[in-house]
């Protein structure tokens, strides 16, 4: 009995760890990131008409997505299998890593409080979120096939 | 007996002729001084755009450095390859431990056929391999942008290569196979012109197959899979596909092409990442028409499947 109560607490412990999936989980919240700010920037370069409350209500989903972003959570020591893009650098530069996610989500806050009134004022904070991106991958992200 | 003295005699000669050969046909080449001297004297201001579609600050830039301080050019950063490890150089305008002290023949030596001002052959980490295809006159107007920027002190250190690609003067041997001023991609006659523009930015200049074209073992481009992709040379990971073909931008449109190159943004709002960000950066400081030059090429180009093998499959 003691040794089936052992295997099933092993197990939905397995179970439990497998579908909290951090890889699963942090290309998830990357995916809808994209997504914001991709809305954002068509906005931004005029493929689609400026609207104030639209554009606020998806500052708004921006910064709840960047608040979701939890390191300690979704990049655990050793979660560098398995279809990932993390460079390893992640792991050797915590502190790092969490500063630069720590920098985007304060310029996401402050667009966000900064409700941009005309394109141009959504120009520039886009441009400011935007240099983030590619700030945090030239270091942070590995290419993969 | 004797026919053993012989057959050794035979092999010492010919091994003799194969160094005399070999010592011949790897000679450094230089540039005929009458076409450096038809390139005029180079105009600064044109300059900075081929300083830019080059991406000398992305090597020799003193790494770490922002905005004005990319055109400090100390170099010092450390390329890791299969090959061993190239320390950037100083290309500052310091006479002593940059190229103050250069004549646009020799820049253009260098640029052009890969001999430094003393005729030592450099490594092909510069990549003059590209640079060869560029117009004289660029040269001489990148010489006179250089001019502009600041002269900083210091000495890098030196490669530290593995055998048999610590000896300088075998590079005479691979410039014999990979060196030539030809253009990759041939086009029919009636081309549109963005394409042609786009072919010398993307193969001369802006040496886009250095990283995205994949290298045989003797590290030359291997021209029948032109911009296919290939493994990152530092590192891990690939350098991605960006003909049409399987696995690269074929459904990118022009504007997609032109428009990553000038704001980072990958269609679906990827962002650019690892050593590109650093030449995105440079794109984005040429003109528009410039960028969508490249992209007509880009467009124009034989579609190949990707130049790196396949990813493993995770196995959890």
């Amino acid at each position: 009995m003691r040794k089936l109560i052992f295997a099933i607490s092993i197990l939905t412990f397995a179970v439990s760890a497998a579908s909290a999936d951090p890889v699963l989980d942090r290309q998830q919240i990357m995916k809808e990131r994209g997504k914001i700010v991709g809305e954002l920037a068509k906005v931004a370069k005029g493929e689609q008409a400026f609207d104030a409350a639209q554009v606020d209500t998806a500052l708004k989903a921006l910064q709840v997505n960047a608040e979701k972003f939890d390191a300690d959570a979704l990049f655990p020591a050793g979660s560098t299998d398995g279809d990932t893009t993390a460079s390893p650098k992640i792991w050797e530069d915590m502190a790092g890593f969490k500063a630069t996610e720590d920098k985007y989500l304060a310029d996401v806050k402050a667009a966000a409080a900064a409700a941009p009134a005309d394109v141009d004022a959504l120009k520039a904070q886009v441009g400011v979120i935007g240099s983030n991106c590619s700030t945090c991958h030239q270091t942070f992200r590995i290419k993969k096939g | 007996m004797p026919r053993l003295k012989k057959l050794a005699g035979a092999i010492l000669t010919l091994a003799g002729v194969g160094v005399v050969a070999g010592w011949m046909l790897s000679a450094p080449t230089k540039i005929d001084p009458q076409v450096i001297a038809a390139a005029g004297s180079g105009d600064a201001a044109k300059g900075e755009r081929i300083f830019n579609a080059g991406g000398c600050a992305s090597c020799h830039a003193k790494p770490g450095s922002k905005d004005e301080g990319r055109l400090e050019l100390t170099g010092g950063l450390a390329l890791k390859t299969p090959f061993g490890i190239f320390i950037a150089p100083n290309i500052s305008q310091d006479s002593n431990d940059g190229i103050g002290a250069w004549s646009l023949e020799d820049f253009a030596h260098a640029m052009l056929k890969g001999v430094s001002p003393s005729g030592e052959h450099l490594y092909p980490a510069f990549p003059y391999a590209s640079y060869a295809r560029m117009k004289p006159a660029d040269i001489a107007d990148l010489y006179a942008f250089m001019q502009t920027l600041p002269a900083v002190g210091g000495k890098t250190g030196g490669h530290s290569l593995a055998f048999p690609f610590n000896i300088r003067r075998g590079i005479g041997l691979w410039k014999r196979l990979y060196l030539s001023n030809e253009p990759v991609v041939t086009f029919v006659e009636a081309t549109p012109e963005a394409v042609i523009a786009g072919r010398y930015l993307v193969e001369g200049p802006g040496h886009c197959g250095e990283c995205h074209t994949p290298r045989n073992f003797a590290g030359g481009s291997d021209k029948t899979r032109w911009l296919a992709g290939a493994p990152a040379a530092e590192g891990e990971g690939i350098v991605p596909n960006i003909t049409s073909g399987e696995g690269g931008i074929g459904e990118w449109s022009e504007g997609d092409i032109t428009n990553y190159l000038e704001t980072g943004f990958t269609p679906d709002f990827d962002s650019v990442g690892g050593a590109m960000v650093e030449v995105q950066k440079n794109m984005a400081k040429l003109t528009p028409e410039d960028r969508a030059a490249i992209s007509a090429y880009l467009k124009a180009i034989p579609p190949h499947p990707n130049g790196y093998p396949p990813r493993k499959q995770a196995t959890n």
